[in-house]
């Protein structure tokens, strides 16, 4: 899933503290799962958006609406699109993805943001998400049987590890970062594969990452005519 | 001029401090009137967004009362209870509020005075934070 994290309370509030009526949008799919952006939070956020505007004697209305899919034309409802229309300004609290895609469908909305969008990450435990995948266009997974360098080695090295590997951990961080390459060694062990660490891999081809600029992918099997 | 009563929503288990506040009624101990008491299943259905709507609708302050660590009938909602209310203190201070106006209490059901004790000294604390407040303001 898209993992986000909620951005400070202070700044969204600066944000939209001086419209009259804003729509306080949650999205109910990645951001509903991190319990950054779903129903719950949203009405979290609007109590003390609230609160935080009789406070500083702001007329602020907050409307709250949480949709399946933000990132999805088909989920913006005739309900949510007059809702969109109505207000001085939309506070998303979706992924990045999200927040864009309502400033695509409604050009002439003023649209915030409430997270910020962090990383593609698996639930490793109740309340703690780790970064899985760094979305880099030509999966790697089968040579390092299911551990990707890229996004769980802190350099993203395609023959590792470096020297800054001590005890399992990575220099970067050696309190909180595991060293990808590691759990990439110890698993090859596991699966009695260490031969297939000898091989030497070649630098990788960063043009199907942002290098080559933003991606799209067009299924032509799948459009309607 | 009558000091204006600070209005005070108390969420109570059914387990322990409900039972409580029923017993410190039939024991005549006195507690102030503008505690209005939320019955709950459990403290385990506390939710942030009920500790926080308490404070939109207009309460001054709001204590929420489970069992004692270890006696939760359902094991440990007393103890996710208090999880949320250490939060939603958290939300409350970045939305410019005390979060003195909301804290957690453990009281047993044969404390009846203890209930009564503790929705004094509560009510107490919500009106010094009120005065304290009035007096910034007018500063």
């Amino acid at each position: 899933m898209i993992v986000a994290e909620q951005k400070p309370f202070e700044e969204i509030f600066e944000a939209v503290k001086d419209y009259d009526k804003i729509l306080l949008l949650g999205c109910g799919t990645c951001v509903t799962v991190c319990m950054t952006g779903g129903e719950k939070e949203v009405g979290i956020l609007s109590k003390q958006l609230r609160l935080a505007a009789k406070k500083e004697n702001k007329n602020l209305e907050v409307l709250e609406r949480t949709i399946t899919r933000q990132c999805d034309e088909e989920f913006f409802d005739e309900d949510t699109a007059v809702k969109i229309k109505e207000v001085d300004a939309v506070l998303s609290v979706g992924c990045g993805v999200g927040i864009q895609h309502i400033a695509y469908l409604f050009p002439d909305v003023v649209v915030r943001s409430g997270v910020n969008t962090k990383f593609f990450g698996a639930n490793m435990q109740q309340g703690i998400w780790s970064e899985r995948c760094a979305g880099c266009g030509e999966c790697v997974l089968d040579k390092y049987e299911g551990i990707c360098p890229i996004a769980r080695c802190s350099k993203g090295l395609m023959n590792g590890p470096c020297g800054g590997s001590s005890e399992g951990m990575c220099e970067v961080d050696p309190e909180n970062i595991e060293c990808g390459w590691q759990q990439i060694y110890d698993r090859m062990k596991r699966l009695n594969k260490l031969d297939k660490l000898l091989e030497n891999q070649p630098p990788k081809d960063w043009s199907t990452h942002r290098d080559g600029g933003p991606r799209k992918i067009v299924r032509e099997d799948m459009m309607f005519d | 001029m009558k000091e204006k009563e600070p209005k005070i929503i108390a969420f109570c288990c059914h387990y322990c401090a409900f039972t409580a506040a029923d017993l410190a009624g039939t024991m005549r101990q006195q507690y102030p009137t503008n505690i209005h008491i939320v019955r709950l299943p459990c403290t385990g259905k506390v939710d942030v967004n009920m500790l926080l709507q308490a404070f939109v609708d207009e309460a001054d302050g709001v204590m929420v009362a489970g069992c004692e660590v270890g006696s939760c009938h359902f094991l440990e909602g007393n103890i996710r209870a208090k999880k949320r209310v250490e939060f939603a203190k958290k939300k409350l201070e970045e939305a410019g509020i005390n979060p003195d106006k909301l804290d957690m209490y453990h009281i047993a059901a044969s404390e009846g005075p203890l209930f009564a004790k503790t929705a004094r000294e509560f009510t107490d604390k919500i009106k010094s934070i009120l005065e304290e407040e009035q007096k910034t303001a007018e500063a």
